[in-house]
């Protein structure tokens, strides 16, 4: 493959969990910022509780929309079991970052399959740099169950470069008004916990 | 304005800029935002047709009246929209015409992965295909004139990567087009034998030029880098063939796919020492090639079947991958499933325990045939529930009459499950047909429909009233029920199929997802009370687990539908 300065996050998760919000973030952070950016989502049938994958890539030019194995520099996991599905994309040195969070996938519920145990500790012995942490517990400590995602924005912000005011920016410049503060303090939340 | 712009949503502000000003679509994933968005544009008369032929007639009829119009479906609508494009192909436009067709190879939400590139070739009007939103963009601003210049439709083909994909759009402000009369012109417009054995010379003279333009047009470049590969791409292929080879191969760009260019092929093909074909689904570049004496290679590597990416692209063509890190497990997957509250599950669980033969449909219901439901045993296309149960009641009478349903959305049954309706009534099959009327045509995100009451911008529209549509068909036993109501399912449905004569079930509540829905509190489970039948599990509820031997409900999910209460016998399930 040819070297490239592009980089890849992979946004995973379960369908409906609110991974549009981060991409839409992100790209228009990574814009802002001068960057080349393409962004690929999945509408349609999988988006119905199915396991939902979105790509952000970034660099000087940007020509694939997908992020494929062994590619990605972040995996930003809404759910432990959708961050394991996905560690064969990541890269030989890439980070995942994950909500700790457990959604039982219907061969689960209807007992056919069970929820794999301790899936941070098997991706930690591959010697992947895992980042764990509750997020679903501080979005309703910042006031909603549904900021997981910029909890996740601002866990995944600290491996950037980009100050942290500019995130700030972009989440005032890509959420309603009326949701702003509650957004604003979860990615705090995420960043510094 | 430089922005971050769905391919889709450039797309649409492509039209509003070349000055569209009719717009009639049918949704479908991954066409459908192109309309939605043209929609949020005033200029733009928008709607939502009950389906792709339609659409594409309605935007016949405005080109014709000098408008400059649009339609947009996905691969399988322009099979229903086919007949219409084969003869609009004759008379040519009066205003420039351009449909949108909307590929899914990898079949993300799609029956089949049908490369629309034969609809242009067999219909015999020009192809564009953009490989990314900006070209999304300045495709459809320059298909209308393409249109306009050589008097035809002009396709645009989107695929899910390229529609999908936001990517930088530099956008520019509208433009109103010089309005074009509407003349009279009888042996133009009017297709028949006398009048249209005269349009199809102009046709072939039409390719003949169009061949001639593809050659040094703007929409094909070459990209010269190493000569030893030479790659003749479109689409989102030219993406997964830069980023693998970036200048250590030469590229010839294909944007313009039909008529596909001689000349400039064969003078790409002169300059590199090996040539590969890189397009997903069917090898219509490939075979063009051959046919020009050129050796190639494509499929002989290259899948024919799914999508393409850079590591699939890479490995074929014999370029190192990246290492992997690999868990050693198997993980369970998670498999796309019917919401909480879905008011499908409901219906689809009293025919699952009725034992019934279910034909199906098109729509989020499908997923009535994922476990443990499994209640669905047929689905084919577009409105072919209703056709097929009477073929199927014909064929084996009364063994199958007791037994056997249809069941289609209120979109699906609008769209082309009326027709099949309309031969039950005429040549009387005992069929049961349901209609599952959840007020919005789901599985593409909520559009609109003739029976919702509403038009694309959400204001009041007519209402078709399906009752009385299907009364006025002659059918004499219409029934509604609330699929919530387990025990008037069950007794309904057996009432109906046990009657000597056609009838339809209405199974009628609004999706759960939609924002007027007004959820009940959540239920739970009293741990005292469950035994750990699993009764309620039969329901295949994504709010319903067993956490060791008990049932809970995951009160984040559950909307208090109620549906698993009236399964649990020990009133263990809870408001």
């Amino acid at each position: 493959m040819e070297e490239k300065m592009t980089k890849n996050i992979m946004i995973v998760g379960v369908g409906g969990q609110g991974s549009l919000l981060a991409s839409k973030l992100l790209g228009h952070l990574l814009l802002t910022e001068g960057y080349d950016v393409k962004v690929s989502e999945v509408h349609g049938m999988s988006q119905r509780g199915g396991s939902v994958v979105t790509y952000v890539r970034f660099g000087d030019k940007v020509y694939s929309p997908v992020i494929d194995k062994g590619e990605a520099d972040f995996i930003v996991s809404f759910e432990k079991l959708e961050a394991a599905r996905y560690v064969e994309y990541l890269k030989a040195d890439g980070r995942i970052v994950v909500n700790t969070q457990e959604i039982d996938p219907m061969p689960v519920i209807t007992g056919a399959a069970q929820y794999p145990e301790n899936l941070i500790e098997k991706m930690e012995q591959l010697g992947i740099a895992v980042d764990a942490m509750d997020c679903l517990s501080l979005a309703e400590q910042a006031g909603s169950a549904k900021a997981v995602n910029i909890v996740l924005m601002g866990r995944l912000s600290k491996y950037f470069d980009i100050p942290a005011e500019k995130w700030r920016q972009a989440i005032r410049e890509c959420v309603p008004q009326k949701f702003v503060e509650l957004n604003l303090k979860a990615f705090d939340l995420g960043r510094t916990e | 304005m430089k922005q971050l712009m769905l391919g889709n949503q450039a797309l649409a502000r492509g039209l509003y800029e070349a000055g569209c000003s009719v717009v009639s679509s049918y949704p479908g994933t991954p066409s459908t935002e192109v309309t939605e968005e043209a929609a949020k544009y005033d200029e733009i008369y928008c709607e939502w047709a009950p389906n792709e032929k339609v659409a594409m007639e309605v935007a016949f009829g405005a080109s014709l009246a000098g408008k400059r119009s649009f339609c947009g479906m996905k691969h399988v609508g322009l099979n229903v929209a086919a007949d219409p494009l084969f003869t609009c192909s004759y008379t040519g436009v009066n205003a420039g015409m351009v449909i949108c067709v909307a590929d899914d190879a990898g079949m993300h939400s799609s029956q089949n992965e049908q490369d629309s590139r034969h609809h242009a070739i067999a219909a015999k009007v020009p192809m564009l295909e953009p490989s990314d939103s900006a070209e999304a963009y300045a495709f459809a601003k320059k298909a209308y004139e393409l249109s306009e210049q050589f008097d035809t439709p002009v396709i645009i083909k989107m695929c899910t990567r390229v529609a999908h994909s936001q990517s930088i759009v530099d956008s520019g402000e509208r433009v109103e087009p010089a309005p074009i009369p509407y003349v009279k012109n009888i042996a133009k417009y009017v297709m028949m034998p006398g009048n249209a054995i005269r349009r199809h010379p102009v046709v072939e003279e039409r390719t003949r030029k169009l061949t001639a333009y593809a050659e040094d047009c703007a929409f094909n470049r070459v990209e010269m880098g190493d000569t030893k590969i030479g790659i003749i791409t479109s689409s989102t292929s030219y993406q997964y063939a830069k980023e693998v080879f970036g200048n250590k191969a030469s590229i010839l760009k294909l944007g313009m796919i039909n008529p596909l260019p001689e000349k400039l092929i064969l003078d790409f093909a002169s300059k590199v020492e090996k040539l590969v074909i890189v397009e997903e689904l069917d090898p219509i570049i490939e075979n063009h090639c051959k046919q020009l004496g050129l050796q190639v290679t494509g499929k002989d590597v290259l899948p024919i079947e799914g999508e393409f990416s850079q590591n699939l692209i890479a490995e074929k063509l014999g370029v190192e991958l990246p290492p992997v890190k690999k868990l050693g497990e198997t993980l369970p997957g998670r498999p796309p499933v019917m919401c909480a509250g879905c008011p499908h599950r409901g219906l689809f669980y009293t025919l699952s325990k009725n034992h019934c033969t279910v034909l199906g449909d098109i729509g989020c219901y499908t997923l009535g045939a994922v476990a443990p439901l499994s209640a669905m045993e047929m689905t084919l296309c577009m409105g072919a529930s209703v056709s097929s149960i009477h073929g199927f009641n014909k064929a084996l009478g009364e063994e199958s009459e007791g037994k056997t349903v249809a069941v289609i959305g209120d979109s699906t049954f609008m769209h082309s499950g009326m027709t099949g309706l309309a031969n039950i009534a005429y040549n009387q099959s005992n069929s049961t047909v349901i209609i599952l009327d959840n007020s919005i045509t789901g599985m593409t995100g909520h559009q609109q429909n003739p029976t919702t009451g509403y038009n694309i911008k959400g204001d009041p529209a007519g209402k078709i009233d399906l009752e009385a549509l299907c009364r006025a068909m002659g059918f004499n036993r219409v029934v509604v029920v609330d699929p919530y109501d387990l025990t008037e399912c069950d007794r309904v449905l057996k009432e109906e199929l046990a009657a000597k004569e056609p009838s339809v079930i209405i199974s009628r509540r609004p999706c759960a997802l939609l924002k007027y829905v007004k959820h009940n509190p959540p239920y739970h489970v009293e741990a005292e009370k469950c035994i750990g039948c699993k009764s309620c599990m039969r329901l295949g509820c994504p709010a319903i687990s067993m956490k060791g031997k008990k049932a809970v409900v995951d009160s984040t999910q559950c909307v208090g539908c109620g549906v698993c209460a009236q399964l649990c016998r020990l009133d263990a399930l809870q408001a």
